[in-house]
């Protein structure tokens, strides 16, 4: 379908396509094989500006909105959503500093990722604290012109490869949700070291490490926006950020169409292609209605976040849910027209199912999502 | 640092099909690329750049539509481009297009370096780098594989050969022609492509660029072609197997046949 993209938009999607044609493509089975960060293809992307597309003009950036974000995140996730996922967890990494640093602190960092020198990672997750983030234990105490950290973040994507890292902690436990604050911690800082990698189902061209902080000590002015805000940033970062992880499903869910139809087209059994017969037709035409209204859903809650709207965190929940638990399911189905091929590493379904599952769970699960979307609907309907 | 890279737009070597009544190309549905190996030399000129300062002008002689090989160079690094476009060009030889191209290069001005693709995908003559340098009486070198080493007095690289490589050093100005094993080509970057939209493209005629109406085009082209067919079908092949021993033996007992 024809979104009637502007003419930058189809200069970012033209640009996503290639590096997903013809870098990622072709090394996702390795990747995911030898649990190898994608650091290349990273650096490439870097220079091709892809990393810039969400950081403002001032910072090196481009300056582009949810929606531009998400045409490249649906074009990479169609080629590997564990690269799509380093990727993302970047942009994710920095929200925090557009969202609520100081200018200075923009034009410390935003420059190097919008150019793709370096990387970011956001560390919000914790043994304890997951869809409730309010368990949060690592600690924050500021001593002289020093912040003191000591904790440990869980299954923080991007750790060990990412050079600068946004990190919550708690500074004041009696004030509750206010008591968190965001800090930039650097790669190398005193006190700061990065755990093994994790080894995970899918998405295995990514990193995911633990975040250790054994009084970890870093300037003051590393504190991103105001003590105690740390919360508030946290979930405009994640509202900003979940129409992303949609977009990844988008890919998948593309990918998987192509790669199923393709096959369907090509096996034959009881004498005709299978593509002949109403059953695989059926799981064809289901896959693709479904992938048609989460694009649908996804490329107009963008349009709509990039308005500023009241209800950013219902619209991105929305979408993030449709189109995740789209992927989960055209990518089963694809794996089922193909049979015992799909469930082979020879073919690529296998993966994609795989990778689909971490889309229904990270940056906020499902149900989590669901949660949102319902408590919001409850406010709406009492100020009415 | 002064690069001028000449490129051509070709049509995709996947796409082509030979008409079996007339023996000419099928062009229709055809979709017009960048020559590939000129793509590696335009990345090598935007490496050099990048390393020693300078510009990178891209040069293509071709019909108005080639100014798309023109901008993708610029969406890839190339500061400017010029187009040599004029219907007396048409059905010129490598001759004639190295004497049109030389005489665009001496309107562009001064240079130091001039890199061109190995050969074109289409004509694969691998004429018209050697013939361009001929024209202007600077030394060339061919099937450059790898700069070693890139200062503003000279160039030191490898020189692919059959059975290995050369290695070289030479002064400006020269010409080289790269294969595809030098660089990888990068991906057209935003900033780029946005340029690229932008970029003014300059054109130039057989009466801009001074060009003797006698030395282009099918005019001054010595090269006649006489014919164009497909290559006869391969006689039919069998693999032999067994042991050596019994392959030698199966070998020595077919050709005997031809004793």
């Amino acid at each position: 379908m024809d979104y009637f993209l502007t003419e930058e938009q189809s200069m970012i999607v033209e640009i996503a396509k290639q590096i997903t044609d013809e870098q990622i493509i072709p090394n996702r089975a390795e990747l995911d094989e030898k649990d190898e960060f994608p650091r290349e293809i990273l650096e490439n992307m870097g220079k091709a500006d892809l990393f810039g597309v969400p950081i403002p003009e001032e910072y090196g950036g481009f300056g582009g909105g949810c929606l531009d974000i998400v045409l490249a995140l649906e074009q990479l996730g169609r080629g590997c959503i564990g690269v799509a996922t380093a990727f993302a967890a970047s942009s994710l990494g920095i929200y925090p500093i557009m969202i609520s640093g100081s200018d200075e602190m923009k034009q410390k960092y935003l420059p190097d990722i919008a150019a793709g020198k370096k990387f970011a990672a956001f560390g919000l997750t914790e043994a304890n604290a997951g869809s409730d983030a309010s368990g949060i234990q690592t600690t924050a105490v500021l001593d002289g012109d020093e912040w003191v950290l000591n904790g440990t973040k869980q299954w923080i994507t991007n750790g060990g490869e990412a050079q600068i890292y946004t990190v919550v902690a708690i500074t004041d436990r009696s004030r509750g949700a206010r008591g968190a604050s965001m800090f930039v911690v650097e790669e190398g800082d005193p006190g700061f070291s990065c755990g093994p990698k994790e080894k995970k189902m899918g998405i295995r061209a990514s990193s995911t490490t633990e975040l250790i902080f054994k009084d970890c000590r870093i300037p003051a002015d590393r504190l991103i926006g105001r003590k105690g805000t740390g919360f508030i940033t946290v979930m405009k970062t994640l509202d900003s950020s979940r129409p992303g992880i949609a977009a990844l499903g988008l890919g998948i869910g593309q990918a998987c169409i192509d790669e199923a139809t393709t096959y369907a087209k090509q096996r034959v059994q009881f004498n005709k292609p299978i593509i002949g017969f109403q059953a695989i037709q059926h799981i064809l035409a289901d896959m693709a209605i479904q992938l048609e209204a989460s694009r649908a859903l996804v490329y107009a809650s963008a349009k709509h976040i990039d308005a500023h709207p009241k209800d950013m965190s219902k619209v991105s929940s929305m979408c993030k849910v449709m189109a995740t638990d789209m992927a989960m399911k055209v990518s089963t189905d694809a794996v089922q027209v193909m049979g015992g091929y799909g469930y082979m590493r020879e073919y690529p379904v296998e993966k994609m199912m795989r990778d689909a599952k971490i889309l229904q769970i990270y940056e906020g699960t499902n149900q989590v999502q669901r949660n949102v979307i319902g408590q919001e609907l409850n406010k709406e309907y009492s100020r009415k | 640092m002064k690069i001028i890279v000449c490129i051509k737009q070709v049509p995709d070597a996947k796409d082509v099909r030979l008409d079996p009544e007339t023996n000419t190309l099928d062009r229709e549905g055809v979709q017009s690329i960048m020559n590939p190996y000129d793509q590696h030399a335009v990345e090598e000129a935007v490496c050099l750049k990048e390393q020693l300062g300078g510009e990178v002008t891209v040069l293509s002689m071709g019909p108005p539509q080639a100014e798309e090989v023109l901008k993708q160079a610029i969406s890839c690094g190339a500061d400017n481009a010029v187009l040599i476009s004029d219907r007396a060009f048409a059905g010129a030889d490598t001759w004639a297009t190295s004497y049109t191209l030389a005489k665009a290069v001496e309107k562009i001005g001064e240079f130091d370096l001039i890199l061109c693709g190995k050969q074109a995908i289409d004509g694969d003559t691998a004429q018209v780098g050697p013939g361009l340098a001929i024209q202007l009486d600077i030394p060339f070198v061919t099937c450059i594989q790898k700069i070693r080493e890139a200062s503003d007095t000279e160039l030191v690289m490898e020189r692919m050969m059959d059975d290995g490589y050369d290695v070289l050093a030479a002064d400006y100005p020269m010409l080289l022609t790269v294969v595809k094993d030098i660089n990888q080509p990068r991906v057209p970057s935003l900033k780029g492509k946005m340029k690229a939209k932008k970029v003014q493209i300059r054109v130039l005629s057989a009466e801009d660029v001074g060009a003797d109406s006698a030395k282009i085009g099918l005019a001054g082209s010595p090269t006649q072609v006489v014919d164009v067919f497909p290559p006869p079908p391969r006689g039919e092949r069998s693999i032999l197997t067994g042991t050596i021993d019994e392959q030698i033996e199966q070998l020595v007992e077919k050709l005997a046949v031809y004793l």
